[in-house]
């Protein structure tokens, strides 16, 4: 698997380290690599380091007991709850349409297929209002086809699956591309049946990449916000996503109770963050 | 050659193309037929109105910064993580990555905590006349956030692929580091560089929700078009809604035609 | 006969890979099937095992009628070997009988008697990743042998191994084949392959058949200029092809010599690459260092030269 394998496009790369390569690399000497080191680190820290401490910071200020409280208030614990299991459902979704559509794209000689592979980054480069927004008209109450989906719980797996359709694909597909097609027809000329090729040969060499599109779908899910605002309604107890819910309590001043459900989330982030380390490597140690 | 049973395949085509239809085409089609129903019109005077047209500049400006600053940093960053060995390259590596997990009521949240009015480091640049959230900069920051791995990461597997031969070679020749840089790597990179360029700009100016949070929704001052998308839609004026909707839709096609037609071949693959 | 191929004929697009190929293969024989890339060997192969559909034609194994039939019972291998890399070697050798569900022991058993057949018994548990070429073929070679097929394919079987590892295996497969004595047939493009391994040789070009016979005879009687200059060196007098080491050069003239000018020696270790210029016309022989210091080979020497055997070519065997 090489690092363009796994890129999705727009979404940056999984890829942890770039792959390992015989080249030697220069250590960093001279002042040129310190300084554009020391530049890249500062930009880094400004931007994203020191602002997400401060949110973990400002979570937990209080004491554990305000930040404990802060997470399970009614709202906090139901937004959270919906957040996770929409996510996980909108995930499982993504591993097997996603799947499927990579499957479809390299393998199958679909019509029109030059055109389906040029939309499927579409949720990447739309804004998510935007998204949102385009659901509405479809799914919300002045639907054409009368199907009226908005303030649901449906409606907010629905938006969340718009944004997450490229992740599986994306990383599925480069793989797909690159698996010999004569392990199948090995596998073939041994007695297997296409079921048993599929499920003995194709699946365990496209695992890794499935479950990295399904974490990267997860992660992204889970922070999710633009596209559910118009059509999830924001109903507290009902269709209140986790960020909605962190943007409401910031609106009406509890920054504290903002930073605590901010923090877990950013836990959730990190721990898909480190899984897909994890997955890389296991797809990499076969090579 | 492995596919599952006669009756099998069409199914599963159905499935994909009923799938794609209802979740992507379907609603970005209709987006085109609801801007368009009564016509020209509305649509012209939505897109010309002085908030849209101030929203508009707005994002352009944000957008112009932050694309700037992320692509130098990108560039940078690529460079460190390919060509050189440290200690933390791994963690930098991963932190990279981090914006792709984050919320972006989270990053706004974020950069408010640091950098707002209540703060001491707001409350410093204030006295000095900068103000950095709901206001210009701070709107940078956020988009700048979102964007980080962008950048990097169409850049970074080229520099890997092109190897540093033609770099060592430069440096025999007695090319210094600048030189080098500008005349050997650079050139190299340029397609790569301008895909990643490309999906940077389309993210910046698509952004909504870090923006939401850092910008105060200031309609006349800080309303960028995405949040006038919502704003006009939820104040009963979804012509005006619709037709900067469609602006950014169209935006966003383009930056896609535009960043396959430069993707390196392995990325479009 | 074990294979019997009648009247294949497979076109992809407009290109006709295979033209009324007719073939038998002996049962327990080692066939080469040889040619030049784009011959239609390997297209032959594939519609053999089943993994191409012939457009017209049948394909009969041990009496059977299997053309297009799915690939089942043939054992196949690849050039590229087509290891399964998620699997170790173990697992791939295994793989075949895993899927027919045999008893775990047995499983094992065979398994084992298959990876010391081919010398790898050390490395069952490492990954495809983990292995050299050569290891790689052979543990193909293994997993194609479990289910004890019919009749075993294999595409190139070294065509992607160094020259090296290459002369090991060829030596090998023939060894291996004296104890297994399976039915095979190997794909190659190299004449020295063919002749060194195989029984028996069906030359292909062009989308047919040019030849079948075994070393020797194609050696000795080529059906024609493209088969005589496929299987060895050949140079031309007169119009006419001949092997470089069946021109026997004189400093006399005797019956039937012409005049030959001398313009290059080279030495090629224990022989000696002569190139001749007759009536303006370029030719080369081979001949012995004995013979060559003999004559007292020197540029621009003037020789007579003359075919040492009966003229080799279609018309004169007819």
């Amino acid at each position: 698997m090489t690092t363009a394998a796994t890129t999705v496009a727009g979404a940056g790369p999984i890829s942890g380290a770039p792959p390992a390569s015989p080249r030697v690399r220069r250590p960093l000497h001279g002042k040129g690599g310190a300084i554009t080191l020391g530049v890249v680190l500062t930009y880094l820290s400004v931007i994203v380091l020191i602002p997400l401490a401060a949110v973990v910071w400002r979570g937990q200020a209080d004491g554990p007991g305000v930040f404990w409280h802060s997470i399970t208030t009614p709202e906090a614990a139901s937004t959270l709850k919906l957040t996770i299991v929409a996510s996980l459902i909108v995930a499982l979704v993504n591993m097997v349409m996603g799947t499927l559509i990579a499957w479809i794209l390299v393998r199958d000689r679909l019509p029109g297929r030059a055109l389906f592979d040029g939309l499927i980054d579409l949720p990447f480069a739309l804004p998510t209002i935007v998204a949102g927004l385009a659901l509405l008209t479809v799914y919300g109450p002045d639907s054409p086809i009368g199907l009226n989906i908005a303030y649901t719980r449906f409606a907010v797996v629905v938006a969340l699956l718009f944004v997450t359709l490229p992740f599986v694909v994306r990383t599925v597909q480069p793989v797909l591309l690159e698996l010999d097609r004569e392990m199948e027809e090995a596998a073939a000329s041994l007695g297997a049946s296409p079921a048993t090729i599929f499920f003995r040969i194709i699946l365990p060499n496209i695992a890794p990449a499935m479950a990295a599109g399904t974490a990267l779908a997860f992660a992204r899910a889970v922070s999710e916000f633009g596209s559910t605002v118009l059509i999830s309604g924001n109903l507290p107890f009902k269709t209140q996503v986790a960020s909605v819910h962190i943007f409401n309590q910031l609106e009406s001043d509890n920054v504290t109770g903002a930073a605590a459900v901010a923090t877990v989330l950013l836990l959730v982030s990190l721990a898909m963050l480190v899984s897909l380390d994890l997955l890389q490597r296991w797809g990499a140690r076969r090579g | 050659m492995a596919s599952p049973g006669v009756l099998v395949r069409p199914g599963l085509r159905l499935l994909v193309v009923v799938y794609l239809t209802l979740l992507l085409m379907a609603p970005v089609a209709l987006v085109f037929w609801r801007t368009f129903e009564h016509g020209l019109g509305p649509v012209i005077d939505g897109l010309t109105s002085p908030s849209t047209l101030h929203a508009i500049q707005l994002t352009a400006v944000v957008a112009f910064y932050a694309v700037i600053a992320n692509t130098i940093f990108g560039v940078a960053a690529a460079i460190l993580l390919v060509r050189r060995q440290f200690i933390g390259k791994r963690v930098l590596n991963a932190l990279i990555d981090l914006p792709i997990a984050v919320s972006p009521v989270i990053v706004g949240l974020a950069l408010v905590l640091v950098y707002g009015r209540l703060t001491g480091v707001g409350k410093a640049l204030a006295s000095i006349g900068i103000n950095i959230i709901f206001s210009v900069p701070g709107m940078v920051m956020a988009t700048i956030f979102v964007c980080i791995p962008l950048v990097v990461r169409a850049v970074a597997p080229v520099l890997e692929e092109i190897g540093d031969d033609q770099e060592q070679a430069a440096a025999t020749l007695g090319a210094g580091p600048v030189q080098t840089f500008l005349r050997i790597t650079l050139p190299s990179i340029r397609g790569a560089l301008a895909y990643g360029v490309v999906l940077a700009l389309a993210r910046s100016l698509g952004e909504y929700g870090a923006v939401a949070v850092v910008s105060g929704r200031l309609v006349g001052r800080t309303q960028t078009v995405t949040l006038l998308v919502q704003e006009r839609y939820l104040n009963f004026d979804p012509e005006t809604a619709y037709a900067c909707a469609l602006l950014l839709v169209v935006t966003a096609v383009l930056a896609l035609v535009i960043s396959r037609a430069l993707a390196p071949k392995e990325i479009t693959r | 006969m074990s294979i019997i191929v009648r009247d294949v004929s497979k076109n992809f697009g407009d290109f006709a890979a295979l033209t009324n190929v007719s073939v038998d293969i002996p049962t327990g024989g080692l066939t080469a099937l040889l040619g030049p890339s784009g011959g239609g060997k390997s297209t032959l192969l594939r519609v053999i095992a089943g993994l191409e559909k012939p457009d017209t034609g049948l394909v009969e194994i041990e009496g059977r009628e299997a053309t297009g039939l799915p690939v089942q019972d043939r054992g196949f291998v690849f050039q590229h070997y087509a290891a399964f890399k998620h699997l170790t070697v173990r697992r791939n050798v295994a793989f075949g009988l895993e899927i027919r569900k045999r008893p775990k022991a047995e499983i094992a058993r065979r398994v084992d008697e298959l990876l010391e057949l081919v010398h790898l018994e050390q490395f069952a548990h490492r990954y495809p990743s983990q292995l050299s070429g050569g290891q790689r073929q052979r543990m193909a070679l293994a997993r194609a042998l479990a289910v004890e097929p019919a009749v075993l394919l294999l595409d190139e079987p070294f065509g992607a191994l160094d020259a090296q590892v290459r002369k090991e295996l060829r030596v090998w497969l023939r060894r291996l084949h004296d104890q297994v004595h399976v039915t095979t047939v190997f794909v190659t493009h190299d004449q020295e392959e063919a002749m060194e391994v195989a029984d028996s040789i069906v030359v292909m070009a062009g989308g047919v058949v040019r030849q079948v016979g075994t070393p020797d005879q194609l050696y000795e009687e080529p059906a024609d200029d493209f088969v005589m200059s496929f299987l060895g060196p050949v140079t031309k007098l007169k119009g006419q092809l001949v092997r470089p080491h069946d021109l026997e050069l004189s400093v006399e003239p005797r019956p039937e010599t012409v005049k030959a000018t001398v313009t290059r020696v080279t030495l090629l270790g224990f022989e000696v690459r002569v190139d001749l210029e007759v009536d303006g016309e370029e030719l080369w022989a081979q001949v012995t260092r004995g013979s060559a210091e003999q004559l007292g080979l020197v540029e621009g020497q003037t020789l007579f030269v003359r075919r040492s055997a009966p003229v080799r070519s279609a018309a004169a065997v007819s």
